[in-house]
């Protein structure tokens, strides 16, 4: 049954829509975009390592997000802000990333697949990766949902709950190296950001909850997905940035109609 | 019953030492109020009781299983999160729909639960965070100028449900506030803070102690002592420690303190 490569393309398109839109909320709700971009910057790093290495490249580029995360939540607050810092580990990481991966010269990399994600190449085991991942993101998410919810609105609501917003930030950060690991394969180091940002920034306008944007942002994730893969297949565009402009067009329709209805 | 006890509790903030071996607890049912100038670590001093800032030096002991309610100065709601007020009550732990309805009710604004949080005016988002902290059913209650943005019969009425919910609930209160003619008739202890505790007692003591009158009588061209002139109790407690008086025993002669009201008070001090 997997045997078709659209349908595979098609699971592992929404396998990675299920777990990064609800990320992508969070994101957007505690300003993380930057954090979201220089995070999945790193894991080209991680891929270089991963190869060189022969370990599993999902492995490796979760792992350096991983890094590049805490490195950012570590450095933060001590003189530089935060802004500058992110700028400077993102571009750092991605510039290192691709001159390591020009390093590995006994095997042939296609580079692009790393950079702008290569769906259609999905095989069984990738597809087993990225919905292994994306169903213990959820399943993290989930879990601490309240009291992540809780820690986003107010540290210190937080704090008289009981619930400390530094193990719930340490929570998101690893859900959010995870997303990153998945999403590669999909849409690539340069545009997981979109992934995360875009679907939750369309959802915001019809939300009334924090729940209900989660939800609205799936809906548009997979949405983006399904209309990016049949766009690619019939302009024969990179089906990668191809969801992200179908995400890109949700959007502009969001905003567009919620200016109208303001007017 | 002790709920809460700091012990020599040092905090701060880079080189600067916000609360200086401070030693302050709350006993059960209490109303306790903190006042102290601007910069003084009131703030701090309540952060610190809920765990939110690092201690320098010191301890915190928290009676077991204490349950905080905790109202902050300022909560500002990212307009990128959608809350309504129903959904802000349920968090961090859900409530049933009828405990969130008869809390609305008894805050004084029902009809707000379907409202988004950002659309709420200062005085029903100080309600409906008060209504928030009480759904837990606290043992104690903290209150960090929860009055701030509320106009006069606004503060008067939330301090009115403040007693009222000490009464329902027993639970204790332990507020920062500067509208000192309220906090001191509504409160049975007052804490003056300055970095550390300058004197603390009941609202008279307090009131009619040097270190708190060196406060806050500067400025006020005496106008702070204009209540709590009954200086017919004893003042065996309180303060505690050396101050010098002289310059503000004479700025309050110079503004016109009563003879009777100065003669009472040299007799303390």
């Amino acid at each position: 049954m997997l045997d078709d490569f659209l349908l595979r393309a098609t699971l592992a398109g929404l396998g990675v829509a299920l777990a990064a839109a609800p990320m992508g909320c969070f994101v957007v709700w505690r300003r993380m975009a930057y954090f979201g971009d220089a995070t999945a910057h790193a894991s080209i790093l991680g891929v270089a390592v991963a190869l060189a290495l022969s370990v599993s490249v999902f492995l490796g580029a979760m792992i350096m997000a991983l890094l590049m995360a805490l490195a950012v939540t570590a450095l933060s607050g001590r003189g530089y802000a935060v802004d500058t810092l992110l700028g400077v580990l993102a571009h750092s990481a991605l510039a290192f990333g691709l001159v390591a991966v020009s390093f590995l010269s006994g095997v042939r990399i296609d580079l692009m697949a790393y950079l702008f994600g290569d769906i259609l190449a999905v095989g069984k085991t990738d597809l087993a990766v990225i919905w292994g991942g994306a169903g213990l993101v959820l399943a993290l998410l989930t879990w601490r949902w309240s009291a992540l919810l809780t820690a986003t609105l107010n540290p210190d609501l937080a704090h008289a709950s009981g619930i400390d917003p530094k193990r719930e930030q340490l929570v998101l950060t690893l859900a959010l190296a995870v997303v990153v690991a998945v999403a590669i394969k999909v849409v690539g180091v340069l545009l997981i950001a979109a992934l995360l940002i875009i679907p939750a920034a369309a959802a915001r306008p019809f939300a009334r909850t924090p729940e209900g944007m989660a939800v609205i942002a799936v809906i548009t994730a997979a949405l983006s997905v399904l209309g990016g893969l049949q766009a690619s297949l019939m302009f024969d565009t990179p089906t990668g940035p191809s969801i992200v402009c179908i995400a890109a067009l949700i959007f502009a329709g969001s905003a567009l109609g919620t200016a109208l209805r303001r007017a | 019953m002790t709920l809460i006890e700091a012990r020599d509790l040092t905090v701060r903030y880079g080189g600067h030492t916000v609360l200086d071996h401070v030693d302050m607890s709350i006993d059960k049912g209490e109303i306790v109020t903190i006042v102290g100038p601007n910069g003084s670590g009131k703030s701090t001093l309540l952060r610190a009781l809920i765990g939110a800032v690092p201690v320098a030096g010191g301890q915190m002991i928290r009676a077991p299983g204490l349950s905080i309610g905790y109202v902050p100065q300022k909560l500002a709601i990212d307009p990128t999160l959608p809350m309504t007020v129903a959904r802000f009550m349920s968090l961090p732990r859900r409530q049933s729909p009828a405990d969130v309805a008869a809390a609305l009710e008894q805050a004084g604004v029902p009809d707000l639960s379907t409202r988004q949080m950002t659309d709420l005016s200062g005085g029903q988002f100080q309600r409906i965070l008060l209504a928030r902290a009480l759904l837990s059913k606290p043992d104690l209650l903290l209150l960090d100028e929860a009055t701030q943005g509320l106009d006069q019969p606004g503060s008067a009425a939330f301090y009115r449900q403040i007693e009222e919910v000490r009464r329902r609930l027993g639970c204790a209160v332990l507020m920062v506030s500067h509208e000192l003619h309220v906090v001191m008739s509504a409160s049975d202890r007052v804490i003056c803070l300055n970095g550390h505790v300058c004197c603390q007692g009941t609202p008279d003591i307090v009131a009619s102690a040097p270190e708190y009158r060196a406060l806050f009588g500067t400025g006020t061209q005496g106008a702070l002592a204009l209540y709590r002139h009954d200086h017919n109790h004893s003042h065996d407690d309180g303060c505690d420690h050396d101050h010098d008086h002289h310059s503000h025993d004479k700025r309050t002669h110079d503004t016109g303190v009563t003879p009777l009201h100065r003669a009472t008070r040299d007799k303390v001090h």
